[in-house]
């Protein structure tokens, strides 16, 4: 770890656990200093990021492991600093070439988890390392903007 | 945990148009709840027009957004109206951000998607 520990939760693949990490990200992020749009776009992120562990990582199994842990990043030149949220699962190798999400001019269900992740974040980084699945999201505050 | 928020779908008739009320999240967890009722009203029951009251629905992912897809297919195919209102912000931005929201058939009351 290389930031300040905000949180670390643990959970299993359950889709019904989905809204209570949404109610701890919505807390968390606000207290972090997002304004209300950038709290839902870090909360949409992270629920999505769930999501396609639940459906992709674990195809639907239920009892899976899950890990989650934000933390304070240093800032960049131009930003305040950076919220950070790493993701582990245990589920398969992810091809890299299925990470990059759908072209959205055509109208059909599905593949937009990745684009919602993509569009909400200003870091998405994805490794796999010592047989887990490590998804790295970072959303950094406006310049000047502290808690 | 499950059922703790669980989602609340009841269905109105007035004359030729359903409307679905929708309460609670919608999420991986019970998006498919959504996508059974919507395409068994527009599919076997070929209603003319559909309505889904979204106004107690604080948020919607991206498996959501794949239902309510389903839905306006299902009703093109059937030559039939589908139409959100109510939407929150969250809902309102994730149509933005999947480039959906001037697709769908979108108004803010239900006196105005009734019209």
């Amino acid at each position: 770890m290389s930031g300040d520990l905000l949180l670390k939760v643990e959970l299993r693949s359950d889709p019904g656990m989905l809204c209570v990490v949404r109610a701890a990200m919505e807390r968390l992020t606000e207290a972090f200093g997002f304004t209300e749009p950038e709290c839902r776009s870090v909360t949409r992120a992270v629920d999505e990021a769930l999501t396609n562990i639940m459906r992709h990582s674990y195809a639907g199994q239920t009892d899976r492991p899950i890990e989650v842990l934000c933390q304070r990043v240093p800032k960049r030149r131009n930003t305040g600093d950076g919220f950070e949220v790493l993701l582990s699962d245990r589920g398969p190798a992810v091809d890299p070439a299925k990470l990059q999400g759908r072209r959205l001019d055509e109208i059909k269900p599905g593949g937009l988890g990745l684009h919602f992740i993509r569009q909400s974040m200003d870091v998405v980084e994805f490794k796999r390392e010592r047989g887990s699945n490590l998804l790295r999201l970072i959303k950094y505050l406006q310049s000047g903007k502290q808690d | 945990m499950r059922g703790e928020k669980a989602l609340q779908i009841s269905a109105r008739r007035i004359e030729t148009t359903t409307i679905f009320d929708i309460t609670g999240d919608i999420d991986l967890a019970n998006s498919p709840e959504i996508r059974k009722a919507l395409l068994k009203e527009i599919k076997e029951s070929k209603t003319p027009r559909v309505v889904m009251n979204l106004v107690k629905v604080r948020y919607i992912d991206s498996s959501g957004v794949a239902s309510l897809v389903e839905g306006l297919k299902a009703s093109r195919d059937a030559g039939t109206r589908f139409i959100l209102f109510g939407l929150s912000p969250a809902a309102r931005e994730v149509l933005q951000l999947s480039r959906l929201l001037k697709i769908f058939e979108v108004h803010d009351t239900e006196e105005q998607a009734l019209a």
